[in-house]
Formats: C-alpha cells, structure tokens, sequence
C-alpha cells in the first residue's frame, strides 16, 4: 500500500516535472521586479507569494472559461530564480497529464491582467508575462484640444488691443482735424487788419465821422 | 499702449521717449535667437573657451566700428537707410535699397520661426506634455512606428508641428494650425509695430528685459542639475589647437557680424529717431558689448541643461544594458548598480563571452553623449525639450523657455519691420493724410500672406534656404559697401567731424584705423572666405524621410537646379541693387545734363542740416 503511495507521488513529480519546465509546450516565464516597482517598501518573494500567484492565475482560468474546476493544484511553478523569475504551466485536470494550450491562457492572462497586477502591488512593466503582450491604454484626450483654447484666449488679447489702438488712432486723428479746422476759421478772423481794435473793412468812408478840428479850414492858412 | 501725442521736432519726425528706450531697441535688435543658439553651438565645435579669442578680435575690428559707423550714419542724416544713402551720394542709393530687400526677406522668414515658438508655447499647457509620448497605432498594439523608430520629440516637431514632407520638391499641403499660429504672430507685430517707433518702444521694455528675468531663472534652475557641472566644463574647457583652423575665425567674423544684425537698415532707422547732439560712439560699444556678454551669459544655463540630458542619456544607457544583463544571467535586482558596472562587465565577458555578444550591449560614453552638437531649431526644439521633460515641472519650463524665445525674436522682429517701414514711410507711398496704420498694416497683411509658403509640407526647407542665401552673403556685400562708402567716398574727414560735431568730442585714431582700413579689408577677406566655402561642395540639404534605410538619420539630398536658382537669385538680388541704382542714376543724370562727369555728392554735413 504504501509502495504503492510512494509510486504515485513519484510519477505525479515526474509528469509534474515533464510538464513545467523552461520552454516547454503552454508553458509561460513570468518576471517580477520587485525593488523597481516599490523601492523601500519591497517584500520578499517567498512560499506564500508562489501560493497567491497560483491563486490568482486559477482565478483568472476560472473567470475567463466560467467553469469552475482549475484548482490552485493545477497551476504548476518552477525554476524559481533570485531575478525573480518562473515559469508556469496551467494543467488540464479532466484530460490526464495535459497542460491547457497557451492560447486560452494567454487570453485568461490578459482579460484579469489588472487584477492580477494589483494583488502584487506592481504594473505590467514589473510584472511581465514574456510572450503575452498587453494592450496600451490610450492617453486620456479632451474633448476640445488645450492649445486650441489658449490659442483662442492669446488672439482675443491681441485683437483686442489692435481693436483700442486703431480706434483710439482714429479718434486722435479727428481731434487733430477738429483742432485744425477750428484754428483755420480763428486765423481767417484774425487776417482782418486791425486798427486800432476796430476792423478797417467797418471803416466805410461814407458811415465815417468827420472830425471838425480837421475839416479844411481854408481861411487859416496863408496862401501863397 | 496709452496714445501719447507725438512731440515732433520740428521736421515733424517722431523720437524716442527717453535714451533707455532707444538702447533697450537696438540691444533687444541684436540679441535675438542667434544668441541662444547659434553662439553657444559655435563654441562647443570649436574649442570651448578658445573661440573667444577671434570672437573678441573680431567684435574689436569689425563689430564696433561698423555698429558705430551706422549709428551715426541714421543719427546724422535722420532718414531711413534708403534716404540716408541718398542723400550721402545718389549714386549709394543701392545700398539702401538692397539693406531694404534684405530686410524684406527676413522678415517674411523670421515670422514663421516664431509661429513653431508660439505653437510649441500654447502645446505647453498640457499634461503630460505632447512631445513626452509617442502616440498609439491604429490597433492599439503598440506605438505610431514613425515615432517608435526615432524618438518622441522628433515626432512631435517633424510631424505634428511641420508635418514635413521628404523632399523639398514636393510641397505638401497648408498646415492649418501653422496658419493659424503664423496669423496670431502677425497680428502681435502688427499690435506692437503699429505706428512706428511710439508702439515698439513701450513694448520692447518687456520684449527686451523679459528675457534676461528667464535666462537668469534657467541658469539657476540648470546649476543644480546633476550633470550641469560636465557640461560647463566641457562648453568652456579650451582647445586651443582648433585655432589653427581658418573655419573657426571666419565663423567667429560671421557670427558677430550677423548677430549685431548689421547692415539690415534697422540700426539706421532706430538712430535716425535720435536727438543730434547723442553720443553715438558710447550707444555703439555699449550694445555690441551687451550682445556680447549676453551671448557668453545665455551659453551657461543651455550647456548646464545639455550636460543634464547628455547624463541622463548615459544614466538610462548603461540603466538599460543593467537590465538586460540581469534578466539574461536571472541575477538578483539591484546586484549591478552603475557603479560596479565596468567591473561586472568585464568579469561576465571573460566568464560568458558568447551571451554577452548576444545581447548586443550599447557602448555608452558619457564624451559621446556631450558631443552630439546642435544649434539652430533642433537645439530649441528637439535637445531642449527633451530635457525639459526629464526636469520637475516640466509645463513651467516649457512654457518660460518659449516666452522667452518669442520675446527674442519678436525685440528683433521690430527692427526688421522698422527697417522696411521707416524707408516706406519717407519715400511716400502712401499720401501724407493716410495714418501711419494704414501702412504698417499693408507691411504685415502683405508679409502674412506671402509667408504662407512657409507654412506648407516643405516649407521648414525653404526657411533653410532663406537663412543661409537671402541672410549671409548680401549682408557681408552691403557691409562691405556700406564701410567704402562712407570711408572714401563720403570721406572720413567730413565724417568725423560730423561725428565730433554729435558726440561732442575728437575722434579716435582706433575709428579711423578701421573704419579706413581694418574693417573693408576684413570684411572682404571674409565675403571671399565664405563664398568659396560655399562653392566647395553641390549645396545640399538634410531631409526628414521614414522611408530611409538610415531613419531615424536624416537624408542628405542634393537641391535639384530650380532650387539653386531661386537661392542665387535670393543672394544676388540685394547685391545687385548697389551697382543697379549706381548705372539708374548715371543714366537719370545723361539725360538732364549733358554733362556725364561724376557729380561730386552735395556739400551736406550734420551740422548744415539741423542748425
């Protein structure tokens, strides 16, 4: 009974052994950077995180087929290395000693691929899947581009100020031909000769007063 | 921008409001883009602190008497430059109009440098900034190939700003946003050149100051860099063997020549609005002093961020030969740190030299990284900005380092405009009743749509060929002339004693030296250098095309003969005006005298015409 135990085990090891190793079929090298990701704060890698990464990669075989029956047994690591690097197989435990094909575990990979980031506190950069590429986020675009927005604030500024300088040119210039004309009607005036303070044109010989002292008084003077 | 009443003289022309404002025009003229980025440039190739010997020798004899020598020229005769060599001799008249034509096509080209500044300016309030990312391909896969071969920067400056076409024959479209961006710099011109020099002299008090209050802050901000101190040491570390280069003095003798931005006519115009009785001589050294320092002062913050990025580009090298050693021999992280990197390097190769091989390793070299040299447009809008991204707050940077390049150019744009306007405005094109408005409005309605060319796929190309033919050779000719002119033609003797007469005191022996001698034979010396150079080689460009084997290297192409005729045509067109007017007037005078003996010029002296 008990050779019979140890004989089992032994060819489980084996098949286990047959089935996760570096660039076998459906098999997958993780690499995680730990110190990258999170500096001081680092944790060590140890037992227990290999135990919460078969659970997360169970979780996602179950979440991506809907069914069920991956147990955290079936998820199988090895060659853990001090990088800290691994590989690992998902295997297949309705069909005997079969690992699942890559395909769906590469699409189970990718569909929970946040989730499985967070549980480790690192990014897809830190936490790599060699061989499952991710998708880029698109960069987070407005809905009216910025430089429109300050281009449109820089040229209301600038039309403005044309808009008060010309005006403000334009009125100068009225106020300048209003000043201009206003000292052509004053010089006009001031052309009239002036005698005395009275114009010469209002001198009308024939509205004049005659100044008696003056009037030809022949009689007084001698005649030659 | 209050509408001061203009207090004329009695000449009715305007003046500046006080002497600050006409020095802070005239520095804010001469320092321009050049300063930042082509002086800084010039002395890394050659040489370091060895460059400023033939810089300096070659502002003492030709820089400042010939900056002299304009200054009292448009203080004397108060007029433009065209009126100005009109009245010195008719038969001179050339020499106006061709400064006036160079002026002219640099304006049209000037602009648009400043339209990339100002789309770079309003593309800097973003975050993150648009040229850090690359953007996303079609499928989401994986980045736009273009901007994944070469890198983000590029990207963003070669194909979201010019979106530019890979060969200069084809012309591509409009660019929209440039037009927009080109329409915008316009009307700023417009807003500060509108009526002359009572518009540029309130705002050249910001554009000219600002930008000393920024090259301070990033000489600051650049000191504490890590990296800064490389790469001081390496800009000012002298090489004095590279002096034995002939190339080095004739760039030192064009860089001072083209940065004091003689012959363009502005300087003229500017000192033409000047009181007679100004002490010209102190204005010249004191700018051309100024310009230089300025220069020296703006060289220190652009090496302290270039000899940051070059670190970090060495940081990131080796950071990234580091990882791929780690994963390939599954090493522990943080076990090879750059410190101990040789060491491990060299241990690894002995032990696994196949693996080694295999990972194909860059060789980074931190020498190697301090000696990619840039000047001109890809040190602003490639080198420069990818160390902005790399620094902490990286929007602020972005957009005080675009300011502070717009205010640059726009101080220079306003002497390029007053030197195309001024002369405008005294040979009467418009009626005297039109406002000066009118005029500067035509300048700049005409200038925009003219330089919407620029605007198109290959217009950042065209700009090239403007910069190097329409800016370089006629100015060394109209120097050259302007120099003869007044030495031996006009006569040094009349000549100072004007100039006695206006700054009050006896010329020095060191002004009639070069003015008579030094000056013509240097500049000619120089015009003769630089057009061989030219000649040496098939004028050629370097094109921006994905589809080259060598992408992300720029093409090197061949200008087809249409666009080497146009370039000599732009060369030639300035010069020819000299000897053109000279045979205009020799046959206006055959005609209405019979007399065709050379008429000795008018007796006019400064002194006659404003007593």
């Amino acid at each position: 009974m008990l050779r019979a135990l140890l004989l089992t085990l032994s060819v489980v090891a084996i098949a286990h052994a047959e089935l996760c190793k570096p660039d076998a079929q459906n098999a997958f090298k993780v690499r995680i950077s730990i110190k990258t990701a999170l500096g001081d704060n680092a944790y060590a890698w140890d037992a227990n995180e290999e135990y919460l990464f078969k659970a997360m990669v169970a979780f996602a075989m179950r979440r991506y087929s809907s069914k069920s029956t991956t147990q955290i047994s079936n998820v199988l690591l090895c060659n853990v290395t001090d990088r800290v690097s691994f590989w690992f197989v998902v295997t297949d435990s309705s069909k005997n000693v079969t690992t699942v094909p890559r395909t769906e575990v590469e699409a189970a990979i990718r569909m929970n691929r946040n989730r499985i980031n967070s549980a480790f506190l690192l990014s897809d950069k830190t936490l790599q899947f060699l061989k499952i590429t991710s998708t880029l986020s698109p960069p987070v675009e407005p809905s009216t581009p910025v430089w429109l927005i300050v281009f449109g604030v820089v040229l209301c500024l600038i039309v403005a100020g044309i808009v008060f300088l010309v005006v403000s040119g334009i009125q100068k210039h009225k106020k300048k031909n209003k000043e201009s004309t206003e000292r052509e009607n004053l010089e006009e005036k001031v052309e009239v000769t002036l005698e005395n303070g009275i114009p010469c044109e209002a001198l009308d010989l024939k509205t004049g007063h005659i100044n008696g002292v003056f009037a030809a008084d022949d009689e007084r003077f001698t005649s030659l | 921008l209050s509408a001061t009443a203009e207090i004329p003289k009695e000449d009715g022309r305007p003046k500046w409001d006080n002497k600050f404002q006409y020095i802070l025009s005239c520095i804010g003229f001469a320092v321009g883009l050049g300063n930042v980025w082509r002086f800084p440039y010039l002395c890394q190739i050659h040489g370091g602190g060895a460059f400023l010997i033939p810089y300096f020798i070659a502002l003492l004899f030709e820089g400042i008497p010939l900056l002299h020598l304009e200054l009292a020229l448009g203080q004397c005769l108060r007029k433009g430059s065209i009126g100005a060599w009109n009245t010195i001799s008719p038969y001179l008249g050339g020499i106006g109009v061709g400064s006036w034509v160079v002026s002219v096509l640099v304006s049209l080209y000037y602009n648009t440098v400043l339209t990339w500044v100002m789309w770079y300016f309003i593309n800097s309030f973003q975050q993150p900034l648009p040229w850090s990312v690359c953007p996303l391909n079609e499928n989401r896969t994986g980045f736009n190939e273009e901007c994944y071969e070469s890198t983000a920067v590029s990207y963003f400056w070669y194909r979201k700003t010019l979106n530019v076409t890979p060969d200069i024959t084809e012309s591509g479209t409009l660019q929209w946003w440039l037009i927009l961006c080109l329409a915008t710099c316009w009307a700023i011109v417009y807003l500060c050149t509108i009526r002359g020099i009572e518009t540029t002299g309130k705002a050249i008090y910001v554009t000219a100051i600002f930008p000393y209050l920024v090259l301070t802050i990033f000489l600051i901000q650049g000191l504490t860099l890590p990296g800064a101190t490389e790469g001081l040491i390496y800009l000012f570390t002298p090489n004095l063997n590279t002096l034995k280069n002939p190339r080095v003095w004739l760039d030192a003798a064009t860089q001072i020549f083209f940065s004091l931005s003689l012959a363009f006519g502005g300087l003229i115009a500017f000192a033409s609005y000047n009181p007679t009785k100004n002490d010209c001589e102190k204005d010249a050294v004191t700018v051309a002093i100024v310009n230089s320092m300025t220069s020296l002062y703006a060289s220190i913050p652009v090496f302290s961020v270039l000899g940051f990025k070059a670190t970090t580009a060495y940081r990131d090298c080796l950071d990234r030969n580091i990882i791929s050693i780690i994963n390939e021999f599954d090493l522990p992280e943080e076990s090879i740190m750059r410190q101990n990197y040789t060491s491990w390097i060299s241990f690894l190769n002995s032990s696994y030299p196949e693996k080694i091989a295999g990972l194909k390793l860059k060789s980074c070299n931190l020498q190697e990284f301090l000696d990619q040299s840039v000047s001109g447009t890809g040190l602003a809008f490639i080198v420069f900005t990818q160390a902005i991204i790399l620094m902490p707050g990286s929007q602020a940077w972005a957009i005080l380092f675009f300011i502070m390049l717009f205010s640059l150019g726009l101080s220079s744009m306003f002497g390029n405009i007053e030197g195309v306007f001024t002369p405008l405005l005294e040979l009467r094109i418009i009626p005297k009743s039109a406002p000066k408005e009118l005029l500067s409005g035509i300048i700049c309605l005409i200038s925009f749509l003219i330089a919407l060319c620029f605007t198109l796929g290959s217009g950042s190309y065209w700009i090239d060929i403007f910069d190097r033919y329409a800016a370089s050779v006629p100015l060394l000719v109209v120097g050259f002339f302007e120099v003869i002119g007044v030495a031996y033609i006009y006569k040094i003797k009349r000549f100072s004693k004007d100039v006695e007469w206006m700054t009050g005191r006896k010329l020095n022996l060191y002004w009639h030296i070069t003015w008579r001698f030094i000056s013509p034979l240097l500049l000619l010396i120089v015009f003769m250098a630089f057009v061989t150079l030219q000649m040496q080689k098939p004028p050629s460009y370097t094109a921006w095309n994905p589809k080259y084997e060598g992408f992300p290297m720029k093409e090197e192409k061949v200008y087809p003969p249409w666009v080497q005729a146009i370039c000599v045509l732009l060369a030639a067109l300035p010069c020819v005006c000299v000897p053109l007017a000279a045979l205009f007037h020799l046959i206006k005078q055959k005609r209405t005298s019979k007399d065709p003996s050379f008429v000795p010029p008018e007796v006019f002296s400064c002194q006659g015409a404003n007593s």
